[in-house]
């Protein structure tokens, strides 16, 4: 069978080549595929991440001539093989070596959302909820987090000083998820619009384009959530009084007057230290959760136990550990 | 390439982060666990080679096994309890599979409550789907991504309680301090290839599995047994080593995806194995001790889908050992696929609309991998290696080892699934023992006394040996030792086993293991997946030591382990774990032990016949 060329991006943080390897076709296979072929052979360092190798991870992306792609999920048949298959890892991330990158500003902004904090369950102990009801948020649950969205998005993509505050398509995704969550007492739209950018989204979809879970990532996830913090800082009320037929959520100046959603940094903080100084914020709500009391409904034998004020500033955005 | 020697740490000044619990693998398992420590108020770490939320979990489909009884009112534990027994064989430490069958529901309430959506029953509780080996439709599921709700409803529980994780780090070595408690991990960072390490009061290893030492396999680049050969590098007892899952459906074609997983979901709703000549050959090989409750028509098998009351379930979905045996014997037969496996058929038995919703990745994985529609025609399937049922002895309640201060839990424990494991317990055994590893970690740290600290000559010994490749002119290629290793493993000690070829597997061990004492790579240290692979040869030489010798030993056919010499079951087999650890000697000792004695009130379970149908589905209907 004929052979194919890859021209695979080679360096780390101090810059790098493309380099090309030959390699003979085989049938069938993908361009990770041939990438541990390369491995096994002439490049045994060729660094480049990879899991489950059938598109359920999220840890192979790149962008494979141009296109941000699960490297897994991409065959070598679909590709012009006339030219060199052009393998360079994301853009939007701070390269470790090879085809991996830094994705840890990902990890920081997921740790600044404020958890689900579910209302009380039924008599039994357990929650009834209709299949319609989670369909909603199972869509966006469906992130294998390859961070292909992030990557494409401009607004980091090409303004790295916007990362400390933009959440990102991933994140709103996850923020709509809680939004629309039948169990969720909380509400973080405030948070979204001062801290997590969803302003500075102007709905190119490009992010919805490369998501390899055909998440509708614009459409049902940042138009709605644009919406709703439209909805929250010009009449709060109205849009409590909509809500609050379904579910008691905790009012958005509320939950704004808390103090700032930052946990600790952590380890994973090691690398983007250097890029990301602005996200080692103050040590806030990062002790034991299940001493801490919270406000909502969920909240009451926490809070019954604690006997602490009803905003406890240990916890802003309060757990559900006690229930 | 020197680059990355010169700049190898003194052991003085070794990073160092000291915890309370350290918890080694950020699967479900470990993340349960590191909830549980976090919970309590302790200093928890989480450590693990790949990035947060990308363990070999996130793969898994079809569900989490859980008497919740919202499909069926009559399932409860008793019932699910009896399932795993016998499924594995009676093999299982009874307590175990008892504290699984009774702790599941709780378990996966929890999840709900942590955020994880489920599909729902139509009065709004979590649905439950059949799965082979379970008397009644129980595993909880989304679609068939079960893995990712639970690996990301337990990642953002984590996250969310500001569990300090070290991600894309791997552990090498536990040393002990003068007492013989673990006191100390030592590895390094995969970005940078600098070495760290961690000291703690206890240690829990959740690092899963052992697929990689097959050449078919579903499972991902990290199941090299780390965590298996850890413990047994620090003297735990390992159990019936040799007991290893083959899952009868893993795709066949194309060559690159073979080994990757096919859930037994599609069984599950509806799918049928076909070999070449259109026959339903599973009908052919139901064994007696399911004869009873399987049906023996495909009239009643395909009824059953909606009546379970009076009808018998398809034999596609007896357990797993049962199955994969079946494939193999009709492949052997020269009635197999054209591409060396069976067919799997659902679309000539259920809507595309229905597959698709209610198997949408495995239409995606066939469509994009295969470029096989599995709506409009059937699947090629044959057996991989898939779970180790064997691992890690633990005590039931707290998941201790045999080591002071090291707690196990998760795939790399053994005892729970017998020798060989229903689909959807696992999922419900991460949770369930996750949590109890966590809770008697947080005692044992709480509990200890003296300040745990690395030792300088030891950690300097593994930096050293983790090294030693960068230093060797003209070895081996590490792949090429893996690729042998793979090859030996697939061929000598696979599904069907017998004497002579184990005994040329063991001696082809030796040569391998010499073989990677010389093994040499190239380039830096930083993100270096040759040198990696370098550092995972001994875990997976020393697991497929462990497989191979238990495979010898246990002179019978029981569950995933089948001897071509010794075809049927040996009751006195079956009432021994085989044992293997290091002696004082240094030698590697295998020992037939006792199992734990079941009590007079569960062994009564297993006396009255199982004979009759399931009975009246509960008010959700099926
Ligand atoms: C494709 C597939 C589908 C499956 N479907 C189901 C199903 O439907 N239902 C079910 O019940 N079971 C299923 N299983 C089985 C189940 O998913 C696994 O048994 C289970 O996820 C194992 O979880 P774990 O927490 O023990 O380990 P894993 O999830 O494997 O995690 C291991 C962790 O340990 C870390 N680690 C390993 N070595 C080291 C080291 N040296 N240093 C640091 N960290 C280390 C890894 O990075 C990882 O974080 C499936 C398995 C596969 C492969
Ligand atoms: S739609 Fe918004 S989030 Fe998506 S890529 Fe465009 S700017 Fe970014
Ligand atoms: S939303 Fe889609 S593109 Fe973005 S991280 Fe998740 S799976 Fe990837
Ligand atoms: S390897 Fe898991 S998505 Fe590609």
């Amino acid at each position: 069978m004929a052979d194919v060329t890859m021209r695979v991006w080679r360096g780390d943080s101090t810059g790098g080549d493309f380099a090309d390897y030959t390699m003979p076709a085989v049938e069938g296979e993908v361009v990770l595929d041939v990438l541990h072929r390369i491995q096994a052979g002439p490049a045994p360092d060729l660094a480049c991440r990879w899991n489950c190798k059938a598109g359920k991870c999220g840890s192979c992306s790149a962008e494979i001539n141009g296109m941000p792609r699960l490297m897994c999920m991409t065959r070598m048949d679909e590709l012009p093989t006339e030219e060199p298959v052009v393998v360079a890892p994301m853009k939007t991330f701070p390269i470790i070596r090879d085809l991996v990158t830094d994705v840890s500003f990902n990890y920081v902004m997921a740790r600044q959302l404020p958890p689900l904090k579910p209302r009380a369950p039924e008599a039994d102990g357990t929650y009834r909820m209709q299949q319609v009801d989670v369909e909603r948020g199972q869509e966006f649950r469906k992130c294998i987090e390859c961070f292909l969205c992030q990557n494409v998005c401009h607004v980091i993509r090409d303004h790295e000083e916007n990362k400390p505050n933009y959440a990102g398509p991933r994140l709103f995704i996850r923020y709509m998820e809680l939004e629309s969550h039948p169990l969720d007492t909380n509400d973080r739209r405030e948070l979204l619009r001062q801290r997590m950018g969803i302003g500075l989204c102007n709905i190119t979809k490009c992010c919805t384009e490369v998501c390899p879970e055909h998440i509708k990532i614009t459409d049902n996830a940042i138009i709605p959530l644009k919406e709703r913090v439209v909805d929250s800082s010009y009449d709060p009320i109205a849009w409590l009084g909509r809500k609050i037929l379904r579910r008691t959520k905790r009012g958005a100046v509320e939950v704004a007057q808390d103090a700032p959603a930052f946990t600790a940094p952590t380890s994973e903080d090691r690398l983007e230290r250097q890029t990301l100084p602005v996200m080692v914020g103050t040590a806030v709500g990062a002790g034991n959760p299940s001493t801490a009391a919270s406000a909502g409904p969920g909240a009451g034998p926490a809070e019954a136990a604690g006997g602490t004020g009803p905003t406890a500033a240990g916890d802003p955005f309060g757990t559900d550990a006690g229930a | 390439m020197a680059d990355g020697l010169t700049a190898g740490p003194g052991a003085g000044e070794l990073e160092t982060h000291d915890f309370d619990v350290v918890v080694i693998g950020a699967g479900g398992a470990g993340l349960r666990a590191a909830v549980e420590a976090k919970e309590r108020g302790l200093r928890t770490a989480l450590v693990c080679k790949s990035l947060l939320g990308k363990a070999h979990t996130v793969m898994a489909e079809g569900g989490a096994a859980a008497a919740m009884g919202n499909v069926w009112s009559e399932d409860n534990w008793q019932v699910h309890f009896r399932d795993t027994m016998r499924g594995g064989k009676m093999l299982n430490n009874w307590r175990m599979a008892q504290l699984h069958a009774q702790e599941s529901p709780d378990r996966i309430h929890e999840l709900e409550r942590w955020g994880a959506l489920f599909d729902r029953t139509p009065d709004g509780r979590i649905l439950q789907r059949d799965f082979g080996g379970h008397r009644y439709a129980r595993l909880a599921h989304v679609g068939d991504r079960t893995g990712l709700e639970l690996i990301r409803t337990l990642q953002q529980r984590a996250v969310s309680m500001g569990i300090e994780v070290f991600m894309e780090c791997k552990i090498l070595r536990l040393h002990k301090d003068s007492e013989g408690r673990v006191s100390a991990a030592v590895g390094y960072w995969r970005p940078t290839g600098s070495f760290v390490a961690f000291t703690g009061k206890a240690f829990v290893l959740a690092t899963g599995s052992i697929g990689k030492s097959w050449k078919y396999t579903s499972n991902s680049w990290e199941s090299t047994g780390d965590g298996h050969a850890m413990a047994l590098w620090a003297g735990a007892d390992m159990i019936d080593m040799e007991c290893v899952q083959f899952h009868p459906t893993g795709m066949v074609w194309p060559l690159s995806v073979r080994g990757i997983l096919v859930t037994e979901g599609v069984r599950g709703d509806g799918g049928v194995l076909r070999n070449s000549e259109g026959r339903r050959f599973m009908f052919d090989y139901i064994p007696p001790m399911f004869a009873a409750e399987t049906a023996d028509s495909e009239a009643e098998g395909d009824r059953w889908y909606d009546d379970h009351t009076n009808n018998r379930r398809p034999p596609e979905l007896l357990p797993r050992d049962e199955v994969a045996r079946s494939i193999n014997s009709e492949v052997k037969a020269g009635r197999g696929s054209p591409h060396g496996g069976v067919f799997l058929d659902i679309a000539s038995r259920r809507s595309a609309e229905y597959i698709r919703r209610r198997l949408p990745s495995m239409y995606h994985q066939f469509k994009e991998l295969a470029g096989v529609d599995i709506t409009a025609e059937a699947m090629e399937v044959g057996p991989t290696c898939h779970y180790v049922m064997g691992g890690i002895r633990v005590n039931a309640d707290t998941e201790a080892t045999t080591v002071p201060g090291l707690f196990a839990c998760g795939e790399v424990a053994g005892g729970m699934h017998g020798s060989n494991r229903l689909g959807g317990n696992s999922l419900s055994d991460l949770l369930v023992f996750g949590r109890r590893a966590g809770m008697a970690a947080a005692d044992y740290a709480e509990g200890r006394t003296g300040t745990p600290t690395v030792d300088a000559a030891e950690s300097r010994k593994v930096v050293d040996e983790a090294l030693a490749p960068f230093a060797r002119d003209g070895g081996e290629s590490p792949y090429d030792i893996h690729r042998d290793l793979q090859e030996t493993m697939q061929s000598l000690v696979g599904i069907i086993r017998t004497e002579s070829e184990l005994v040329q597997a063991a001696s082809e061990l030796d040569k391998l293991a010499e073989r990677a004492g010389a093994v040499a790579v190239s380039g830096g240290r930083a993100y270096n997946p040759g040198w990696n692979l370098a550092t995972d040869l001994p875990s997976m030489l020393a697991v497929s030591r462990l497989v191979t010798t238990g495979a010898l030993a246990r002179r019978e056919s029981r569950g995933g382990h089948t001897r071509d010499d010794y075809p049927k079951p040996d009751p006195e087999f079956g009432k021994v774990n085989l044992v293997q650890r290091f002696d004082e000697q240094g030698r590697l000792t295998l020992t037939p032990e006792p199992l734990p004695q079941m009590p007079p009130e569960l062994a009564a379970l297993f006396e009255e016949p199982a004979a009759s149908p399931a009975p009246a589905p509960g008010k959700e209907g099926h």
